[in-house]
């Protein structure tokens, strides 16, 4: 059955287990289509026998007799018509919403590294555009399937009880046809294929243009990004002229064959009706059903170049979906409990995923409960990436982190980073109230926690907000300044008063006397939890306990402030001068 | 008429204006977004009473569009008609065929062959040239599709990058991009499958009428009786899919705003568990979503049904009516067969317009809003008559300028001199005005009073090549577009050399880190520059201004993501950068303000203090306040 397999690896087929909830819907909507196909094809037959019957005979009650059954037969058809495409319109659309939902789920399942990875448009163009053609498919494409094949087998039944000749003829004429659509649906993949990618990358073109507006502004290079742009458009522009192009060679051929197929039958069935092999009424039958292959035929072609479209959308949705989340829970993961706060680095080492140059060397390190620990570094030694390890945004790939002894991968996920409070360089709020933005890490916390965490990291501005607390913020909310982002995200991080706690310069956007503010607030605060502070001026290396500093991803000293300055030149060297430069100015003016 | 009467036209759904007394949006038992907090109602989104205006608006777009492809359209539009004329003919010569090719048969056995002969050539030469024409007809009107969707991706793309910033702050980037991708689609599915269809089916219903009654009058006005139910049952299905496509593309358009935000943010969402709470978010839109979608398609599934079976009730009364007709000799057997061929294939049209008016209604509503964008007239337009400047000298000057924002005065009356070459650095609290200034002088903003000048020429009079060339902003975002390091510096001047640009990052001593990237300068950023860290994005910025060479730079708040060797390596780049320029600095770091050569201290839109920084910390002025403050810091 190697056909059989063939199916069952394609991507379409897989997403079949969201469509079991539905068993009913589908039984039903394909009993309608069985039940609809017999009234459609009967039509003709219906007139076959009036023309060869009550026609001939001049019976008048026999016509009404069967053009009532025409009637009722077109009753019973709108029902069921009626009935099938509601259930079609509920079984897709439910089918595309819980893909969508279950590919959100797995995009922010996935790790920090596959999001540095795939472009964002590239994953837009997936969760809407793809997942819409496959509903499309769902909706029409399938159910019209299995409808026109039914129909199509009917019809030729139909023409084998009126000429056996003429049907065969018909069927011969039909075997191209379908063996032409099978090339075509191989070929047409392709270029679907082709402008799906060439979609997301000038998605990705039109993203950049919307976010990167105020540095094309500030350059005057509209022009420029528009050239660029227009390079892509014109891409899928020559793509869709050959997928066009390649749509109607198609729908040529299929137009021609059954209409030359109708030629043929006309001229034998005139001859056989001249020689009393048919009847008159079976001479219009069979033509009225040449007519009606032509439509399905058609439809055939659609379905066929539907199909080809769905597939290649499945195709890259699964992709994601197969992606395995580089981070995530191990066998026997523990729920991390009562946490003390002591981190270790155990000769880690970090790579980043499709990159040559290691990060992160063989750091070991120790920082006890409550300490704070500064990481000092010229820009790119490692320092962000060394503290996005503490919260298992990436994986050491070499050696290990523990807390508490444990090693971070032995923890489940969720347990460990609910005990790390983070505040990024970039402060990135979500379109929610203050309020959920700042509850984002403690759900649990308190109004009185809120209050503190707010009053600690100056924050206050939030109150007078219209809605106060209650106001919107981030992309579909009201805008907010640098500064007050991250006095919000840095609150954000302390409330709750996690045992662990990274801030990655979160005080780099505070002017001098906010930062002062901030500065005092949070002492008690550092002394409670094991702190790790991202440090880029001298100002902030003063709250920590030690200090580390890296060069070129590796450990190079550690030691307290005043201990690093006297004896490591180095440190002085990313420190002090900055300080001496600006004392000789202001000694003088 | 063209872009003028566009630009023209009314726009009475521009209340963007945030205002506290707006509607808000609190949709009562809405639990999940009750909790996300109170929001302002957006104004932009179009509301009903306005269809009428707003369509006209489209329609002059939409002509605008097709003008250039009148003699494309001309021609498909023969060439369609040929294609059915050649179609309907086939019904019709089957009549002959059985009404004229027969007889001779029948009667004698072995009649003359001719007649029918003849109408099998007919046939086959109808098949023939529908094929052919219609095969032109798809190529020629689908490259017109193609060429419009093209033009509109162009426009679109164009008059975004047009618009001030002021108009992407309040249409914010999620809606810029759904303009371009889902609106776009919208009507690119329209053209790429509906319209071909569409003309397909309403020609090929009016060539069955014509052909019908031809054929025989009395059997023709029994089918075309039933036009009045159809016309009522289509303004029902019209009136109730506009909204229903309204509600699927406001539902279609948040799922993709929270889609992009929160996978944007997916640092943040890890580090603090948003997941849950995300997908309950991404759950209920998705949802509003589908229900929007199921609700539009039920429409479908009772209108088309509801056609088909108007066309098949037509079918039993023709099959009576002729059949009577027949035997009253009034008729032949070959008219009826013929009618009941063209009955079914007159209402299977129907049908198909219905499926191809939901592409419709989203292909009109999309280009409503489009049509809205492009009408939006920049707040800072590029002058007819620009005063050229090719070589700017750089000095700016702030003329009696006030500024108010959303009602609120932000600048109250600025009188500003900067000579060539002087570096003024501008400080204060947050929402003194700073960053209004260094938005004034770049013309992201106009003063609402005043001018602002630039070697004496007002910037409004300047063209937008001469202005960008003469200034340049550094912001504190540091964004850099997908491509390589190089790139992204050359940005700055895209016509410089690689050694130019591995110069720009020397100078500003951004070369140690991008040499030791993986790829060193054709290192591939990713996009959002995922790898770069803050610093390392703003030394790429800074490079770029370097090699931009403008003669003002203004800073705004460029160095305050900048670590401590980072920000001493661009001082020093600066310094001797600065000396052969005008410099705007806006920054609450003291630091960049000590290489200034005079400090504005901005207080509520006015400036209090104004002096050399030395003379400005030996006095009891804000600035020498601030001043010990952050010394004091560093201790």
């Amino acid at each position: 059955m190697a056909g059989f397999e063939a199916w069952n690896k394609r991507a379409l087929v897989r997403t079949a287990p969201y469509l079991r909830p539905y068993r009913r819907h589908l039984l039903a909507i394909v009993t309608s289509s069985i039940i609809s196909t017999s009234a459609y094809v009967s039509v003709p037959l219906i007139v076959k026998t009036v023309i060869d019957g009550p026609l001939r005979e001049g019976d008048r009650a026999g016509v009404l007799r069967w053009a009532l059954l025409v009637g009722a037969l077109a009753l019973l058809e709108l029902v069921l018509a009626f009935t099938r495409r509601t259930l079609l319109a509920i079984v897709a659309t439910s089918l595309e919403t819980a893909l969508r939902d279950d590919l959100y789920a797995q995009l922010q399942r996935l790790d920090v590294g596959f999001h540095d990875r795939w472009q964002s448009g590239q994953l837009l163009s997936r969760a809407m555009t793809d997942l819409a053609i496959i509903r499309r498919f769902v909706a029409f494409g399938a159910v019209f399937f299995v409808l026109i094949s039914v129909q199509i087998l009917v019809i030729f039944g139909v023409l084998l009880t009126l000429h056996v000749p003429l049907a065969l003829l018909t069927f011969v004429a039909a075997v191209p046809v379908v063996l032409l659509c099978r090339r075509f649906e191989r070929d047409y993949h392709q270029v679907v294929r082709r402008i799906q990618d060439q979609t997301g990358d000038l998605t990705t073109s039109i993203e950049e243009g919307a976010r990167g507006i105020r540095v094309l502004k500030a350059f005057g290079r509209w022009r420029e990004s528009h050239a660029a742009y227009a390079v892509r458009c014109q891409e899928i522009h020559d793509s869709q002229l050959e997928r066009i192009r390649l749509h109607t060679k198609f729908v040529w051929l299929l137009g021609t064959v059954p209409n030359l197929t109708l030629t043929a039958v006309l001229l034998a069935g005139v001859l056989a009706v001249g020689s009393g092999g048919l009847t008159l009424g079976g001479l219009v039958a069979f033509v009225s059903y040449v007519l009606l292959l032509v439509f399905p035929l058609e439809l055939l072609a659609w379905i066929m170049a539907l199909a080809g479209e769905a597939e290649s959308a499945a195709v890259r949705v699964y992709e994601v979906f197969d992606t395995e989340p580089a981070v995530a829970d191990g066998p026997g993961a523990v729920e991390l409990s009562s946490v003390r706060g002591e981190v270790r680095f155990e000769g880690v080492g970090f790579t980043y995923p499709a990159s040559e140059r290691t990060a992160l060397a063989g750091i070991d390190l120790t920082v006890h409960p409550g300490e704070t620990m500064a990481v000092v570094g010229a820009t790119g030694c490692g320092k962000t990436t060394l503290v996005t390890l503490l919260t298992r945004l990436h994986d050491p790939t070499v050696g290990r982190i523990t807390l508490d002894g444990h090693d971070l991968r032995d923890l489940t996920v969720s347990s460990l980073r609910s005990n790390v409070g983070f505040a990024f360089e970039e402060p990135t709020l979500f379109s929610a109230s203050v309020r959920e933005n700042l509850l984002m890490g403690a759900p649990d916390a308190d109004e009185d926690e809120v209050r503190q965490a707010i009053e600690v990291s100056q924050a206050g501005f939030a109150y007078d907000l219209p809605w106060g607390l209650d106001t919107r913020i981030g992309e579909q909310g009201l805008s907010l300044s640098g500064g007050q982002r991250q006095r919000l995200a840095l609150a954000r991080a302390i409330i709750g008063r996690p045992a662990i706690l990274v801030l990655d310069d979160p005080l780099s956007a505070l002017d001098v006397h906010t930062e002062a503010l901030v500065q005092e607030a949070l002492r008690p605060l550092l002394a409670s939890s094991t702190v790790f502070l991202v440090v880029h001026r001298p100002s902030t290396v003063a709250m920590a306990d030690r200090a580390l500093l890296l060069e070129e991803g590796r450990l190079v000293a550690v030691g307290s402030h005043h201990d690093l300055l006297a004896r490591e030149p180095r440190y002085r060297a990313v420190l002090s001068e900055a300080v001496e430069d600006i004392d000789e100015e202001v000694a003088v003016p | 008429m063209a872009r003028g009467d566009l630009v023209s036209a009314p726009e009475p759904d521009q209340v963007h204006e945030v205002d506290a007394d707006a509607p808000l949006d609190l949709t009562g038992d809405d639990q999940v977004d009750a909790w996300r907090g109170v929001k302002l109602h957006d104004a932009e989104e179009v509301s009903g009473g306005l269809a009428g205006l707003l369509r006209s608006r489209s329609r002059a777009l939409l002509s605008d569009l097709v003008r250039p492809h009148r003699k494309a359209v001309a021609a498909s539009a023969a060439l369609i008609a040929l294609s059915i004329l050649s179609q309907l003919s086939v019904p019709w010569l089957i009549q002959r065929g059985i009404d004229d090719g027969l007889p001779p048969l029948l009667d004698g056995g072995s009649g003359s062959l001719r007649p029918l002969l003849t109408v099998v050539a007919g046939i086959g030469l109808a098949t023939v040239v529908g094929a052919v024409s219609f095969n032109a007809f798809l190529i020629l009107l689908g490259r017109v599709g193609q060429d419009i969707v093209l033009e509109i991706r162009l426009r679109l793309f164009a008059h975004f990058q047009q618009l001030s910033t002021s108009f992407h702050e309040r249409y914010t980037s999620g809606r810029v991009i759904s303009r371009q991708t889902s609106d776009v689609e919208a009507i690119a599915d329209l053209l790429g499958h509906g319209l071909i269809n569409l003309l397909e089916s309403g020609l090929l219903m009016v060539g069955i009428g014509v052909a019908l009654l031809l054929l025989d009058l009395e059997l023709a006005l029994v089918v075309i009786a039933a036009f009045p139910v159809l016309v009522l049952m289509t303004r029902w299905f019209r009136s109730h899919a506009e909204r229903a496509y309204r509600e699927t593309r406001e539902a279609v358009a948040l799922v993709i705003v929270h889609f992009v935000e929160s996978l944007g943010g997916i640092q943040a969402v890890h580090a603090f568990r948003r997941e849950p709470r995300n997908s309950e978010i991404f759950e209920h839109l998705d949802r509003r979503y589908r229900d929007a979608n199921v609700w539009s398609q039920r429409l479908g599934a009772i209108y088309g049904p509801g056609v088909q079976g108007v066309g098949r009730l037509m079918t039993a009364i023709v099959l009576l009516y002729g059949s009577h007709l027949v035997l009253d000799g009034d008729v032949t057997i070959g008219v009826l067969a013929a009618f009941l061929l063209y009955v079914r294939r007159f209402f299977a049209p129907m049908e198909e317009l219905s499926q191809f008016y939901n592409l419709f209604q989203a292909a009109s509503a999309a280009l409503e809003k489009l049509a809205g964008v492009l009408d939006e007239a920049s707040t800072v337009p590029e002058p007819t008559s620009p005063v050229p400047l090719p070589h700017a000298s750089g000095g700016l000057r702030f003329e009696g300028v006030r500024f108010a924002y959303r009602d609120r005065t932000v600048l109250h009356h600025l009188d500003l001199d900067v000579a060539p070459g002087e570096t003024v650095a501008i400080v204060g609290a947050t929402g003194a005005g700073k960053t209004t200034v260094a938005r004034l002088a770049a013309r992201f903003w106009d003063p609402t009073e005043g001018r602002v000048l630039l070697d004496g020429v007002d910037l409004r009079d300047l063209s937008e090549t001469d202005l960008r060339r003469a200034v340049i902003t550094v912001t504190q975002e540091g964004f850099l577009f997908s491509g390589t390091v190089a790139d992204n510096i050359r940005f700055g001047r895209p016509s410089a050399t690689a050694e130019e640009v591995e110069r720009a990052a020397a100078a500003i001593g951004a070369d140690s880190f991008i040499r030791m990237l993986p790829d060193g300068y054709d290192t591939d950023v990713h996009q959002k520059g995922a790898r770069l860290s803050a610093g390392q994005r703003q030394l790429v910025s800074f490079a770029r201004a370097f090699l931009a060479d403008p003669a003002v730079l203004i800073l705004d708040e460029a160095t305050s993501s900048l670590d401590v060797p980072s920000e001493r390596l661009v001082q020093h780049a600066l310094r001797t950068l600065l000396r052969e320029r005008t410099a705007v600095i806006i920054a609450h770091r003291l630091t960049t303000v000590e290489i200034a050569d005079r400090v504005i201290v901005l207080d509520s839109g006015r400036v209090v203090e104004d002096g050399p920084p030395g003379d400005l910390i030996g006095g009891p002025g804000r600035y020498a306040a601030l001043h010990e403050a952050w010394v004091d810091s560093l201790a």
